[in-house]
């Protein structure tokens, strides 16, 4: 039987290359959706196979990962790819936002700012911000290319005459560098400004779809709006129970079948941080260590 | 007191270890060995052979003891696995029309040089339970004859020398090969990656889409022209020999539809093709995706594209079982964050709407 061996971070450097060409021509046209020839990984279609092949293609001995999914580091998925990477490159992780050179995310940006020489990479489902307006390719591509973006603002103003509001409350459509509309991934609109002007390098990696887009640090990105609609985040208007945040993106926790609710941090690195640094909320034990089961 | 949700990495580790225990089953009932799977189960492995696009018995059959059994979850794991291997090129095309045949019927002709071979095959069997099959039957040995000597040509190459039926198009020996799963798919797609899309596609997917063209929906009036199962050779073009190396041969299925007659002012009516070809014994595939190639062919032959399976990006961007299974299943991940988000946004247009809703209408100034 063929038994398998694999190289450094799985992919192999072939592969790696034709990443890296498709990250690079991303880079050079900020929002562009790059067409790559995703491989097939270890893991579901859907579950970070884009982020896993960009991080796969990036990734250095010398560097350090942190992944997280919905803020957390100790989200099953995020705990099955962090471990993929440990066996595969041998690199060291983090959970901490400001250790990582490396940071894959599925829904969230970590409340902490990052810095240069940081990348940030994203999993991404559907990378095309018109899909849900056109779903033929052929169609939204030649938008894209004629930057002809009117149907998503119709679409905006539709949901306003509708409801009062702008009714996207995640994968909020941006105009990176203004030009290309772009899918920030399904993170939730709170997330939106942290991408502006950031100082990392953000990459999206969407396997199933085969698409790679940037963002270099320090590009120009805005929330589409209207002038008398502006965009406005969303935030539960509460501080979290656990480390009395009042800036951070919350979970809501349903404690009971009574209507029992708590709200705390989904960011759970930048949570337990300010615990550390003595900050308390209401509900705040002394920061939680792993419970052992049998 | 809340604790934050911790121990997904044991709960894993765990998780894992009781899927194992699992699959192994009954420790008094013997376990299946490889050879078992491969020998008895022998459609199940043609079938993620195929959709698992990687010629190997062996492989197949681990797979779907390691996924109990589960088709798609085996094919996903000899795909994973496909996807380290390097790619050394291109054989030489494979000249089914030199298929050593088990099996070989054609629908259209009653008889054809070669004849009509039934060859193992569910076909005219009575469905009904066999409780002889429930344990320790050994079958007769089945009946054995001189290997006939006589060619059995295509029955479309026989159509193809009245010129009744479009020609096949011959490939050109120096064009690249198209390969969608090392170079991204774009569209419109050329025909030899619409094939290479459709023999890895979801057998069920493509049966229902067939089946949907038969219904009308895109009709393309097909007849079985032929359908070949057996062993043909493999050959690889060595550069630095100078000649083709023999690889060692391989059991396909090939299906060949025969369809609705195009034309023109400057052209003569003729059958169109729709092709089919699958690893190991797989008709109902081979069938199914050659109707869909028919379909497909609509934008080629002029014909107006109305059903959904000559849609090309409708077909091509959802047939994959791989692609279709993650995405649907990646439901199951958290989606705390985007759903916080829609919670909150519904709440709060709720709450305007409870609000407009309770200001009293204005009376009327006069009754």
């Amino acid at each position: 039987m063929n038994a398998p061996a694999y190289n450094f971070a799985y992919l192999d450097e072939q592969t790696k290359r034709m990443i890296r060409r498709a990250i690079l021509k991303a880079i050079a046209i900020p929002g562009y959706q790059v067409p790559f020839a995703s491989r097939e990984m270890p893991m579901p279609y859907g579950w970070g196979t884009g982020g896993v092949q960009v991080t796969a293609a990036i990734l250095g001995p010398q560097d350090v990962l942190k992944v997280i999914d919905q803020g957390s580091d100790d989200t099953t998925n995020a705990i099955s790819i962090r471990k993929f990477f440990g066996k595969t490159a041998g690199v060291a992780t983090a959970t901490s936002t400001a250790d990582a050179t490396v940071i894959q995310t599925r829904h969230r940006i970590p409340e902490a700012p990052l810095h240069a020489g940081q990348v940030l990479v994203y999993q991404v489902p559907i990378p095309e911000p018109l899909r849900f307006l056109e779903p033929r390719e052929t169609e939204t591509r030649r938008m894209h290319a004629l930057a002809e973006y009117g149907l998503m603002h119709v679409k905006l103003y539709e949901d306003i005459a509708r409801f009062g509001h702008i009714a996207t409350s995640y994968a909020y459509p941006v105009k990176v560098n203004a030009r290309y509309v772009m899918d920030p991934s399904p993170t939730p609109k709170f997330d939106n400004p942290k991408m502006d002007n950031c100082a990392a390098l953000q990459l999206f990696g969407a396997g199933r779809e085969k698409r790679i887009y940037a963002i270099p640090p320090h590009t120009d990105v805005v929330s589409l709006d209207f002038k008398d609609h502006p965009f406005t985040r969303y935030r539960f208007d509460a501080p979290c129970a656990l480390c009395g945040a009042g800036d951070s993106y919350l979970d809501e926790i349903v404690t009971d079948d009574k209507g029992g609710r708590m709200f705390v941090c989904s960011d759970t690195d930048y949570c337990e941080a300010r615990q550390h640094a003595g900050h308390r909320g209401s509900e705040s034990a002394a920061p939680h260590k792993e419970r052992a089961h049998g | 007191m809340y604790v934050a949700v911790k121990g997904g990495e044991r709960a894993i580790e765990n998780a894992h270890r009781l899927l194992a225990h699992e699959r192994r089953g009954d420790r008094d009932v013997p376990e299946l060995s490889l050879g078992q799977i491969s020998e008895q189960l022998s459609l199940g492995v043609d079938r993620v052979m195929t959709e698992g696009s990687l010629y190997d018995r062996e492989l197949a059959a681990l797979a779907i003891k390691q996924a109990r059994g589960d088709l798609i979850e085996a094919i996903f794991l000899v795909r994973a696995f496909r996807a380290t291997l390097p790619r050394f090129g291109a054989t030489e095309p494979v000249d089914t029309g030199a298929m050593q045949v088990r099996r070989r019927i054609s629908s259209t002709f009653k008889d054809i040089p070669g004849g009509q071979i039934l060859g193992p095959t569910f076909d005219y069997t009575h469905r009904l339970l066999d409780p002889q099959l429930a344990e320790g039957f050994t079958p007769e040995a089945p009946a054995s004859g001189e290997a006939a000597t006589t060619a059995t040509p295509r029955v479309t190459d026989i159509l193809g020398r009245d010129g009744l039926i479009e020609p096949s198009p011959v490939a050109d020996a120096d064009a690249p090969v198209g390969d969608l799963t090392r170079e991204p798919l774009n569209f419109p797609a050329d025909r030899d990656l619409r094939l290479q899309n459709l023999a890895r596609a979801d057998e069920g997917f493509l049966l229902a889409l067939g089946y949907s063209s038969q219904r009308g929906y895109g009709r393309n009036h097909p007849f079985a022209g032929e359908i070949r199962f057996g062993e043909v050779e493999v050959e690889f073009m060595a550069e630095d020999a100078g000649f083709a190396v023999p690889l060692g041969s391989i059991a396909l299925t090939e299906c060949q539809m025969v369809n609705q007659f195009k034309g023109s002012a400057t052209e003569a009516p003729c059958f169109t093709r729709g092709y089919g070809l699958a690893f190991g014994q797989s008709e109902r595939k081979t069938m199914s995706m050659a109707l869909v190639d028919r379909s497909l062919r609509a934008r080629e032959l002029g014909e107006e594209v109305i059903a959904p399976g000559q849609d090309e990006e409708f077909v091509m961007s959802h047939s994959d079982n791989v692609q279709a299974t993650g995405f649907v299943e990646h439901l199951k991940l958290p989606h705390y964050v985007d759903f916080q988000s829609e919670l909150g946004l519904l709440r709060k247009l709720r709450k305007e709407f409870a609000e407009a809703n309770e200001t009293p209408p204005m009376r009327e100034a006069a009754e």
